[in-house]
């Protein structure tokens, strides 16, 4: 049978395989017609993977005749260009690595596998993570579902439009100041990131080690919930993962806010936000006083300083990851080479993209000699300061209630040439990242023009159970007015 | 490559770009140049603040010194690492002659 996808969630799809009506072959051949149908006009994929997905969808349909019980048995997944998947391309958007072929699975990939997940394709994103609108990707320009001129954000932006855009039940993405929530909110999805810890990152290309977190962007809070507690958990091969209990997450969601407390951070209302973002973010917050929530004022006073404290970290730490790209060991090294620092330097400014330059020579310059006291001490100390404001605000309510970004999506183009002004869009998400805590963007509504709206709800760390919780009552508060 | 050294208050783009083994053109060394002093009048803002005696915080999780057991486990075959290598020699990575 023809099985429609344009709306279909992960938890549905399990419910509809289980019940016999269409089969993992049928639904993953419904969402590769999909992707053949919609991506070129989104750009979404950088590569699908069909011979294999359907190999591995008719295995699970076979082992569902068995009694196979595996949580997400014959689902088909997209994943971010970043994350190792054995036998497929990970090229992180950039030509530097065009070519290569995961040797292993990410853990996180190895846990999705486990309960029966297929890995249908390979989706877009800003070369290495760095961006906020897939502008940098070295291949293609994703363009946002909702508004083929606009950019779907970033640095996740492929699987944003891909789940938004009805190419995708689900996709997973990594979030390093942003780069889940921001296009989920640009695009129209639900986008969760983790807290710092949550989920092993043995597998994940690295940007910022400190910040990186896998995450999902997903059709519904219940489908980020059903991933998380597949996904999370310590892992011997990150010494980073916490060994904290996986709740079972997607059993724990609610229907109200009776007896939540949430905070409205004053410093994430600020003048020269677009009135249609603050509009439905005020909408949002009405909402759940009206779902029970008692909504309290709080403050997260060092946030004026979380983009400066950002950039330097994140980038300091992008130098020292990406120093591993030099054309010994894989990539695309640069013909003519007369000794290794002469390969060296031609591979890398060969291989690589404009952001990813400047970021590394940011990252080299706040950690020279004679600038590591200025910068990257300083930076380090501010994020003491953020983390702490965070823990008092968290002492004060159970989640936070954010705008996720100051505008709506903008045309392609219209920031490409000013990265100062691009990476003070990143305002609102990049302390999440420093802070180690985990948020998530639901949708809240949309401007004038139809483009979608993100509400951030933001929780202490390993408090997912308190966001997913209010994200739930809030989503289907939203499906009731339908 | 640039002899220059950063100034005090300045980012000298060309230097850092050697010291990051990365050849840039002389367009892109004056366009990150300009590019760059903007991000880094930016950021100096956080010193605005009197940071002194605040303890640095170099990660979201405080954990340190994880230690495992020393003990052999699978690893990837020899085939398999090789397989994304650009040059291959003798089974081994080839790169251009390192002493003389």
């Amino acid at each position: 049978m023809a099985v429609a996808i344009e709306n279909l969630t992960v938890t549905d799809a399990l419910e509809k395989l289980n019940a016999g009506i269409f089969t993992s072959v049928e639904l993953t051949q419904a969402v590769i017609d999909a992707i053949r149908e919609k991506d070129p006009d989104l750009c979404a994929y950088l590569s699908v993977d069909t011979d294999q997905a359907l190999a591995r969808a008719a295995e699970a349909d076979q082992e569902r005749a068995s009694g196979g019980q595996g949580r997400l048995l014959g689902v088909p997944l997209a994943v971010k260009d970043v994350l190792n998947v054995k036998g497929q391309p990970c090229t992180c958007a950039s030509r530097l690595l065009r070519g290569y072929t995961s040797p292993y699975d990410a853990t996180a990939i190895a846990r999705l596998r486990a309960e029966g997940a297929v890995f249908l394709g390979r989706t877009n994103m800003d070369e290495f993570a760095m961006g906020s609108t897939t502008e940098n990707s070295a291949f293609k320009q994703t363009r946002n579902p909702a508004a083929l001129d606009y950019v779907p954000g970033g640095s996740s932006g492929g699987s944003a439009a891909a789940v938004a855009g009805g190419e995708a039940l689900a996709a997973l993405g990594t979030d390093t100041g942003g780069s889940i929530r921001q296009p989920a909110s640009f695009c129209g999805c639900v986008g969760l990131k983790p807290t710092y810890g949550r989920i092993s990152r043995y597998g994940l290309t690295a940007f910022a080690s400190s910040l990186d977190q896998i995450g999902s962007m997903t059709r519904s809070v219940r489908d980020a919930a059903l991933l998380l507690e597949v996904m999370s958990g310590h892992d011997r091969m990150d010494s980073t993962s916490v060994d904290v209990s996986v709740p079972a997450y997607s059993e724990k969601l609610r229907d109200d806010l009776q007896g939540v407390r949430l905070g409205l951070p004053k410093e994430y209302f600020i003048e020269g936000m677009d009135p249609a973002v603050e509009q439905a973010v005020r909408a949002a917050v009405a909402r759940c006083r009206d779902l029970g929530a008692e909504v309290v004022d709080v403050s997260l006073p060092h946030t004026d300083y979380a983009i400066a404290t950002y950039y330097i970290i994140a980038t300091a730490e992008a130098s020292a990851n990406l120093a591993r790209f030099d054309g010994v060991r894989y990539g695309t090294r640069a013909e003519g080479a007369t000794d290794p620092i002469d390969m060296y330097g031609k591979t890398r400014a060969a291989g690589f993209g404009d952001e990813v330059k400047r970021r590394i020579i940011l990252g080299t310059y706040v950690l020279s000699s004679g600038y590591y006291d200025a910068y990257y001490l300083s930076a380090q100390k501010m994020r003491t300061l953020i983390r702490a404001d965070f823990e008092k605000a968290f002492e004060e309510c159970d989640a936070l209630l954010t705008p996720v970004a100051p505008t709506p999506a903008y045309r392609i183009g219209e920031k490409a040439t000013d990265p100062l002004q691009m990476y003070l869009g990143d305002v609102f998400t990049v302390t999440a990242n420093l802070a180690g805590i985990c948020g998530i963007s639901v949708p809240c509504g949309a401007t004038s023009d139809g483009l979608p709206v993100g509400l951030q709800i933001l929780g202490p760390a390993f408090g997912e159970e308190s966001i997913l919780g209010v994200g739930h009552a809030f989503e289907q508060s939203l499906h009731g007015d339908d | 490559m640039s002899t220059q050294q950063n100034g005090p208050d300045g980012i000298d783009v060309g230097y850092v770009a050697h010291l990051a083994r990365m050849v840039l053109t002389e367009e892109e060394t004056s366009r990150f140049q300009s590019q760059l002093e903007d991000v880094v009048g930016y950021v100096k803002k956080i010193n605005e603040v009197d940071l002194g005696d605040i303890e640095p915080t170099a990660h979201a999780v405080r954990i340190q010194n994880v230690f495992r057991d020393d003990a052999v486990c699978e690893g990837l075959d020899h085939d398999t690492v090789m397989a994304n290598a650009p040059q291959v020699i003798q089974e081994q990575f080839q790169v251009p002659k390192i002493v003389e």
